[in-house]
């Protein structure tokens, strides 16, 4: 091989060094969470009732599993609505569509504590949920709501028009098109968005707080209020009293994330694939 | 014996947004024969077939103006738009089955005008493949996807699909010109034999093969109709010295 | 006739359902502006402008109480500046590396650890912070650790996946041809790619910054637990002491915060609100020009 300039040699060597940096703060992070979590994982950490003693995270996993799937009910019709709307029907251009554009964008950037705010005012105090799953589904579903409509959009988008064309042409109106043709089509797309969206769900924190609450039971119904893990992780990491309980904590949390993940990027190569 | 018209079209003219595509077309298409549509890319002869069916108000911005007739019925009146196309199949440039089984493809045309019962299902998959002459080939593998077929197989079942809700009209839109010599032989015989029963209208930019199954040949450039007739009259002595120019392949 | 004016009514009843759905996101952000905005504003009112941006002490607990979020505007900005240095330069350096320089076989491996630095949720980042940096910054530097520098470094971490993955689709984003003109004419695989390709790609790399620094300012988590959350008014030279952001204001206090307390901490969030919105204006008009 030819030798380097040395101005080129630097610059070679700062693109190494930068993602030598990047990995290894993957690994530091990933890997002191892991070894110093998981051998404090025991049984009484998931014991059904919380006490000082066990620090049980059970209720925040099921706060979070409750939290999941009602915020999924909420954002998931709306966004896949959403997207139908945008790709299938409107007019492109239209006034209308830029501003759902402009409004989406404009979700997808606001910061979760500002999210935890306005849940906080408005769906706990102004319309009286308090802390409580309504209240923060609610607040969260909003959250995930750009997230879901973007990939559906996309895949939406990557569904070939000759398979719109070839329901249409044998007289298939555009509801009947769009339900069984395109939605079929796009499904691996949406559900990866979907999952996504709920990897973001479990790793929100500042939303939360303010809006389920961060109390270590689980929601008996649906104006109960709760925690989710990440919560409870944070609840866990202020008081400093249980150090075991929580690094396995965090160690639970990163494997779920870790998991969501790896289900995510294999969909996303089952639609390559396909 | 006189001709009866399927189709008649008086005074088309269609435009995407400023640009005119179609310029004044007045023709009439037979019953019960092959008509084919050459000229050109570019010259309008897919935006034409594709106004027979509507599918041009998929387009945004395509406006379109004359009449069009179809068994003496403006294909713009009262007629629904999905019942229009029902009556008037289409098989397009790429073959585009459907993400699903064999079976499924074929069957969702019926499904979309009504039809439940299973027993009718079986009985339409099995007449339609057949008429399309591919039911040997797939019979046994009905369930498989539809995508795992071959190019020329894929094309021949987008044909039964038009053929599963019984149109009365064909449009086909360069139906063989993503597929093999072989394949495109096994189309072209098609065409010929479901001429008995339906009117056909293919699109091509393949002179030989226009020659080769088209009863009548309308020629096309620059979104005008220079000249329509019987085939073997426009192939053997056009009237128009730019049809002469183009079938000798002179341009295009 | 019946059938169909009953399929054309399931059609229209559809295409409103779908319309209805796609006006969620304008309502959305509709409740959350008039929200903020109706019960933040006043309060900055009622504070006096001047007095709310510029009042260097916060004491809500205090007859009578003081608002002044000078000092966690700057904090907000001392930490956003620290994630700036630290995962800025690393951040483009590693998406050149991606888009440019990647062996292939370990492109898949690194693409899917960005993926998952991205996905790892605040808290967890939040807690490796607490039991990692700031013990490694007490030692190494000094004070107590819960500091400026300490959420700097943890933040400059946090934004690297946003950077890397954003400015690296900008890279390839450019054509090829540039890139090949450049070699073509004597230049070696860095100089084009820094002199060339890099400057081609900049609206990208740029809108990509920009929207790191969207996320750092918004973090809340990972902040409120490494910044130690004093709500003075710091110098530059002290970023080894801690710093209060602006939402680790509202994090930390809303929980028990009544009347005119929870409006300055409203007024707060509004402030941050705006700030974030600027960005991310700043954002969109750099990803049209670019196409990103």
């Amino acid at each position: 091989m030819m030798r380097k300039k040395p101005v080129d040699f630097i610059l070679f060597a700062l693109t190494w060094l930068s993602i030598i940096a990047t990995a290894t703060v993957l690994i530091l992070v990933v890997g002191y969470v892991l070894i110093n979590g998981v051998p404090h994982i025991r049984p009484s950490l998931f014991a059904l009732q919380f006490t000082t003693q066990n620090q049980s995270l059970f209720p925040a996993l099921m706060g979070t599993l409750m939290v999941v799937g009602l915020s999924l009910i909420l954002a998931v019709p709306l966004g896949v609505f959403s997207a139908i709307y945008l790709v299938e029907y409107a007019k492109r251009g239209s006034r209308f569509v830029k501003i759902v554009r402009l409004t989406t964008e404009t979700l997808a950037g606001i910061p979760s504590i500002v999210y935890g705010l306005f849940g906080f005012i408005f769906f706990g105090v102004f319309l009286g949920w308090g802390l409580s799953l309504m209240s923060g589904a609610f607040t969260v579903s909003i959250m995930i709501l750009p997230l879901i409509m973007r990939t559906t959009e996309e895949s939406l988008k990557s569904v070939p028009d000759t398979y719109r064309e070839g329901s249409f042409g044998i007289g298939a109106g555009r509801l009947r098109t769009v339900m069984r043709i395109v939605i079929p089509a796009a499904i691996p797309g949406i559900l990866a968005g979907i999952i996504l969206a709920i990897g973001r769900i479990i790793g929100e924190t500042a939303a939360i707080i303010f809006t389920l609450g961060n109390v270590a039971r689980m929601p008996n119904n649906l104006f109960d209020t709760g925690r989710t893990l990440s919560a409870h992780m944070y609840a866990l990491a202020n008081e400093g009293t249980h150090p075991g309980e929580a690094h396995a904590t965090a160690a639970v949390l990163l494997i779920v994330v870790i998991l969501i993940n790896a289900l995510s990027s294999r969909i996303a190569r089952l639609i390559k694939a396909s | 014996m006189a001709k009866t018209n399927k189709f008649s079209l008086k005074n088309v003219d269609l435009w995407y947004n400023n640009f005119q595509a179609l310029k004044n077309i007045n023709m009439n298409i037979p019953s019960n024969e092959i008509t084919a549509f050459i000229g050109p890319s570019g010259c309008g002869k897919s935006t034409l077939i594709k106004s027979m069916n509507r599918m041009n108000d998929l387009v945004e911005g395509c406006k379109i103006t004359g009449s069009i007739m179809l068994d003496d019925e403006s294909i713009h009146g009262h007629i629904d738009v999905n019942a229009l196309r029902k009556r008037v199949g289409m098989v397009f440039q790429k073959p585009n089955p459907f993400p699903m089984s064999i079976f499924d493809n074929i069957a969702y045309g019926p499904r979309t005008h009504g039809i439940k019962s299973k027993f009718k299902l079986n009985d339409i998959v099995e007449k339609s493949l057949r008429d399309a002459a591919i039911w040997d080939e797939l019979k046994d593998r009905l369930k498989k996807s539809a995508l795992s077929l071959s190019g020329g197989q894929q094309q021949r079942l987008c044909i039964a699909r038009a053929l599963s809700v019984q149109p009365d009209v064909l449009l086909m839109d360069e139906p063989t010109s993503a597929l093999d010599p072989i394949s495109t032989a096994k189309i072209e015989e098609l065409v010929i034999n479901l001429k008995k029963d339906y009117t056909i209208v293919i699109v091509t930019h393949n002179m030989q093969q226009a020659v080769r199954i088209s009863d009548n040949t309308g020629f096309f450039l620059l979104g005008e109709m220079i000249e329509y007739g019987d085939t073997q009259q426009i192939f053997s002595a056009p009237s128009d010295k730019r049809t002469e120019d183009y079938i000798t392949g002179r341009f295009g | 006739m019946g059938k169909r004016s009953l399929a054309f009514n399931k059609e229209l009843a559809a295409k409103i359902l779908f319309a209805l759905s796609a006006s969620a996101a304008i309502i959305a952000v509709g409740l959350i502006c008039v929200f903020l905005f109706v019960q933040g504003l006043p309060a900055i009112w009622n504070i006096g402008v001047i007095n709310f941006l510029t009042g260097t002490v916060w004491q809500p607990t205090w007859n009578p109480p003081l608002y002044g979020i000078l000092p966690m505007i700057v904090g907000s900005l001392y930490v956003m500046a620290g994630a700036i240095l630290f995962g800025v330069p690393i951040g483009i350096f590693a998406a050149v590396f991606m888009a440019k320089f990647c062996p292939r076989p370990i492109y898949k491996v690194l693409k899917l650890a960005i993926n998952l630095l991205a996905g790892i949720p605040s808290v967890v980042y939040g807690y490796f912070g607490m039991v990692i940096l700031v013990p490694f910054v007490r030692e190494n530097f000094g004070g107590n650790g819960n500091s400026i520098l300490t959420a700097s470094i943890l933040l400059g971490m946090m934004i690297l996946p946003t950077i890397i993955s954003i400015s690296e689709s900008a890279i390839r984003a450019i054509s090829s041809e540039i890139y090949e003109g450049a070699v073509a004419l004597g230049a070696s695989h860095e100089r084009a790619t820094f002199r060339v390709v890099l400057p081609a790609a900049k609206s990208g790399v740029m809108a990509s910054i920009i929207l790191g620094i969207g996320r750092a300012v918004g973090e809340t988590m990972a902040v409120r637990m490494v910044a130690g959350n004093q709500a003075i008014l710091r110098m530059p030279h002290e970023f080894l002491s801690g710093a209060r952001t602006l939402t680790a204001n509202v994090v930390l206090e809303l929980g028990d915060a009544y009347g005119d307390h929870r409006a300055a901490l409203i007024a707060t969030g509004v402030v941050l609100f705006v700030f974030i919105m600027l960005i991310n204006a700043l954002f969109s008009m750099l990803k049209k020009k670019d196409g990103v």
